[in-house]
């Protein structure tokens, strides 16, 4: 039987906190104010950051799908839900600390710009995920549906965001473009540093907390077992 | 064999909807009801017509679309006839083939139907061909991708209520594609002003289908 959290999950689990904090003194203290946005730019580093953890959930929900379907091993699908519940965590946060950014930058909490258009239909896709699988009782057939389901949700959100594409965007794109209209700022090193910064306290963040859910999902998996075990 | 196979799929489904016409008809009676619907909704005179049509079809097909999905398959699990389908020693993709077209029979009717009578109530002009193609390209893909779904829905205790939820947001690609085409189109634009989202849609259509043909298999086994 296994008893407690095995150590090196504890103490990533301590670094994620640390490195939070640390990524949050950077953001507040380290990293310079932005001329023309002021301080609300400052959204920026958590919000790239969390977006970033959402898709690696996603991505990690789609890679084991994959696997899944090749395997019929049940904790292929347990990591699938776990990655997926992450994903649409962060995703929420990436969309709230969007809109907080959104409302004094573009007068409105929301428009249907292809990146914010997509990342909404990418929430609708997995709360889908979760609708199909609560209908479904037999666990085996459960996990085969929500891994076809994830697999498909993944393939048709990039065309989502192509479709939408065509019309124009107002969303800035901060990395990787050379133009520098409005609302596009050129982070000085100490701003990009503070934002790889966030963005790797996210990643470790995504990394323990995924552990932990995935540790959950098994040990609920076990319980589960035992208890049909002792019924029969 | 395989085109044997789906042809007596397709011919199957067509024959039994020929003797009870049940889903037809209520594919058919519900689509117009919605554009009647919308024409008290949107209060849809001639000026704003051009730009809201493709909208208000297009909807309406959506609509109109999952309500032959959620029967296509789930029909068949009457008296353990999709058993008997699996049972049947022939490739699973051809019975998702044979389904799929099926489903889209259904829907082409319907807009047999559809179209013509928004024509003559709103008095606007929808029979142009490159329209005509833009219909059968959406619906060729929806119906690809409704009909995988709605063998995942039909297995859920929600069955029909869950279709469009796993539907909808999946085929918004191709949704937005086919109204941004028609819109075009509807509103006098020569096929070379849509040309590029027509690309699009075909590419839409392959890609859909071809995922639905390789994962009809694990949603069916059992």
């Amino acid at each position: 039987m296994r008893s407690g959290h095995p150590r090196l999950l504890l103490s990533l689990s301590i670094a994620a906190s640390l490195l939070l904090c640390l990524a949050l003194w950077a953001v507040f203290r380290y990293a310079p104010l932005e001329l023309n946005m002021g301080a609300v730019q400052k959204v920026f580093y958590f919000h790239v950051s969390a977006n970033w953890a959402g898709m690696l959930g996603f991505l990690v929900a789609l890679v084991v799908s994959v696997i899944y379907l090749r395997t019929a091993d049940l904790k292929w699908d347990i990591a699938a839900v776990a990655g997926i519940e992450l994903g649409m965590v962060f995703t929420a946060m990436g969309i709230v600390s969007g809109m907080i950014w959104a409302r004094p930058t573009w007068n409105t909490w929301w428009t249907w710009d292809p990146r914010l258009t997509t990342i909404a239909v990418v929430e609708m896709v997995y709360a889908a995920y979760f609708m199909l699988r609560q209908g479904i009782e037999e666990c085996e057939r459960r996990a085969r549906f929500g891994a076809v389901y994830s697999i498909v949700g993944f393939i048709s959100v990039p065309l989502t965001f192509f479709s939408i594409r065509f019309a124009r965007t107002i969303h800035p794109v901060v990395i990787g473009s050379g133009d520098s209209s409005n609302q596009v700022f050129n982070m000085t090193p100490a701003m990009l540093q503070t934002f790889l910064l966030c963005l790797f306290a996210f990643s470790v963040l995504f990394v323990v907390l995924l552990w932990h859910r995935l540790r959950l999902g098994l040990l609920a998996q076990e319980v589960e077992d035992a208890a049909n075990a002792c019924w029969e | 064999m395989f085109l044997r196979t789906v042809w007596a799929i397709l011919w199957k489904d067509l024959v039994t909807e020929w003797r009870n016409r049940q889903t037809f008809s209520a594919m058919l009676v519900f689509a117009l009801v919605v554009i009647f619907l919308f024409n008290f909704a949107l209060e849809l005179n001639r000026g704003a017509q051009a730009v809201v049509t493709s909208g208000v079809i297009w909807v309406t097909f959506a609509f109109c679309g999952t309500l032959g999905f959620n029967r296509s398959l789930s029909a068949e699990q009457d008296r353990g006839c999709l058993d008997g389908l699996l049972l049947a020693p022939v490739n699973r993709a051809a019975i998702y083939v044979g389904k799929a077209l099926s489903n889209l029979v259904f829907m082409l009717a319907t807009a047999v139907v559809v179209l013509p009578v928004y024509s003559l109530l709103y008095n606007t002009n929808l029979f142009i061909p490159a329209f005509l193609l833009v219909v059968l390209l959406g619906m060729l893909g929806y119906a690809a991708l409704g009909t995988m779904l709605s063998g995942m829905s039909m297995r859920s205790r929600m069955r029909d209520l869950l279709l469009p939820v796993l539907l909808f947001p999946v085929a918004l690609p191709l949704l937005v594609a086919v109204v941004k085409a028609s819109s075009g189109l509807l509103e006098g634009q020569p096929l070379s002003a849509v040309r590029h989202w027509m690309d699009l849609l075909v590419v839409y259509d392959i890609i859909f289908v071809t995922v639905s043909l390789l994962v009809f298999d694990e949603v069916i086994e059992d």
